[in-house]
């Protein structure tokens, strides 16, 4: 009793975890399901047949493919734009700067689906409404992944400590060496950690996406389309395989940065401490 | 820090690419919203429209559409106290009690929101489903009456926009907490404050921040949406979201669409700002 009262606060919060991996488990659970009819969800028997045929219904194959080939370009896209914007705004000074500023922040503030009608309205004006698809979903997802990328290096930027950069100007680096040798290197896991929530919130899009797609179908169109009539088993493996892919990307991440803080504390000598100081990695 | 900014072209340069799309495709699309929301409503789409400043468009769609309006705005505010409770709780926890574990909590929490916000919403059709084991066990329970459902209700709905929203309001709360020095309460209590005391004159205000910013991280797209309601809930509880989403694609409507998109944002930037104001943190714009 004693100790359920000392740890109270942990037990909800835990708690609260717990209610968040319920849907997960019922993904997991469902990818195999061989059900008794496609428009009755119940668990019905064990296997293997959905993660061994992924591809029955072709179209939801097709889906996902799009929705990779756009979530890589907009995460490319918007990861070269944010990431200049960012070092302009950390490092540089110029009229203006807080304008920008307000300009990066309100694409977020904004909900999905007036981003998403106000983009379909300037197609429609400018008589690009027979032509919305692939380039046009491209467009829009640039748009809204830019000010994320932004935020997160700008962040990473801020935080740094400039004098590593100064030494090495100090040491006659040119501008450019101190940049690839120094600058960048440390930035880098700001700009990968940008780049990978560009690719889920592009992958994962359904509002702008469906406002702006045409004909296009990406996966969470695909799996808005069959809610209506029965979903095939296969989107779970789907969605299986995106939480497993996940989970693997944030732990390996946590773990190098673990490994890394030990390294360091092993060449340095520096006491035991050192390591047991918590890694700060922004997930 | 880097208190060395360089003045000059190469800034400029930087900003440009980025700045140039947000433009084109942010700022004039909200422009030629405001524009279509103005439209003579008889045009069409094959048609053309033409300008007419068309106020009254405005006047109809409130007035078509001020249920799912208010709805939407009802459902988010809902969903977002619910999300504060619970993402209190759970970045309170994470922030003072994990010791060790706190990386791999914050993981955990994230970590179910990469797999796909349909897949998830619709696994949560499957868990309120009228003959599931949760409508089963609140029936038994009586909590439920016996044709008692869950799914169509807005239960249903709220209970969806809070589960989906819930890391919105997590990571701020536990950014802010995280920040706190535990020193901070150990005193309070030496002050012989009891700890809900302690909570209330310490920890809370100091998170204030994190409260702020999370309510309207969660707030703003709870209201907008319209999946968990199209998945979770049934027509009568349609919020503005997706009304606009069918008067656009649907029924081709675009005046009275792109009026109603144009409320939503205003309503949406009117409470945001009378809350930051009353909650006392400006600077966070």
């Amino acid at each position: 009793m004693r100790w359920i009262r000392d740890h109270l606060v942990l037990l909800l919060g835990l708690l609260v975890l717990a209610y968040t991996f319920i849907p997960i488990a019922v993904v997991v659970l469902m990818s195999f399901n061989s059900p008794a009819n496609r428009l009755v969800y119940q668990f019905n028997s064990f296997t293997l047949h959905n993660w061994l045929n992924p591809c029955e219904d072709p179209s939801m194959c097709h889906a996902l493919g799009r929705s990779m080939e756009i979530g890589l370009l907009a995460t490319l896209g918007a990861t070269i734009l944010g990431t200049l914007a960012a070092f302009a705004l950390v490092r540089h000074d110029f009229a203006g700067r807080s304008a920008s500023n307000l300009l990066i922040f309100l694409p977020m503030a904004a909900p999905e689906i007036v981003l998403g009608s106000s983009l379909l309205a300037l197609f429609v004006a400018t008589g690009f409404s027979g032509q919305l698809g692939f380039w046009t979903i491209l467009v829009a997802h640039i748009m809204f992944c830019l000010s994320f990328v932004v935020v997160t290096v700008r962040a990473r930027l801020a935080g740094m400590d400039d004098d590593l950069e100064q030494a090495a100007m100090d040491l006659y680096a040119t501008p450019g060496q101190t940049f690839w040798r120094i600058t960048f290197p440390l930035v880098f896991p700001g700009i990968l950690g940008a780049a990978l929530l560009s690719f889920s919130l592009s992958f994962d899009d359904f509002i702008i996406t469906n406002l702006n797609a045409g004909n296009t179908t990406t996966f969470p169109m695909y799996v808005w389309g069959v809610a209506q009539r029965g979903v095939p088993m296969q989107v779970n493996v789907v969605g299986t395989v995106m939480f497993l892919i996940s989970i693997a990307i944030v732990l390996g991440a946590e773990f190098r940065s673990r490994q890394r803080a030990r390294g360091l504390a092993r060449s340095t000598t520096v006491t035991e401490t050192a390591s047991h100081l918590p890694a700060r990695s922004a997930a | 820090m880097s208190d060395v900014r360089r003045r000059g072209a190469i800034g400029y340069l930087l900003l440009i690419p980025a700045a140039l799309w947000l433009v084109l495709f942010f700022v004039i699309p909200f422009y030629s919203l405001l524009a279509t929301s103005l439209f003579d409503p008889s045009g069409s789409d094959f048609r053309g429209y033409t300008m007419t400043y068309e106020w009254s468009n405005y006047w109809h769609a409130l007035q078509d559409y001020w249920q799912p309006l208010v709805r939407a705005l009802a459902y988010g505010a809902a969903a977002t106290l619910l999300c504060l409770l619970l993402g209190y709780v759970l970045a309170y926890a994470i922030a003072f009690r994990s010791g060790r574990w706190k990386n791999l909590l914050l993981v955990l929490v994230i970590a179910p929101f990469f797999t796909s916000f349909l897949v998830r919403t619709l696994a949560w059709k499957l868990i309120l489903a009228d003959d599931g084991f949760v409508v089963n066990s609140l029936q038994f329970l009586h909590l439920l009456g016996p044709d008692g459902r869950l799914l169509a209700t807005p239960v249903a709905v709220i209970a969806g926009l809070t589960y989906n929203f819930l890391p919105f309001m997590v990571l701020p709360l536990f950014a802010s907490l995280d920040k706190i020095d535990p020193r901070l309460i150990e005193a309070s209590s030496d002050l012989y404050a009891n700890p809900f005391v302690g909570f209330f004159k310490v920890t809370w205000p100091l998170s204030l921040p994190g409260v702020v910013s999370g309510t309207l991280l969660t707030f703003i797209p709870a209201a907008g949406d319209f999946i968990n309601v199209q998945l979770l809930g049934s027509p009568n509880q349609r919020m503005v979201g997706s009304v606009i989403q069918s008067l656009f694609t649907n029924a081709n409507d675009y005046p009275a669409a792109a009026a109603l998109s144009m409320i939503l944002m205003v309503l949406i930037v009117g409470m945001v700002l009378a809350y930051v104001r009353r909650a006392g943190t400006e600077e966070l714009l």
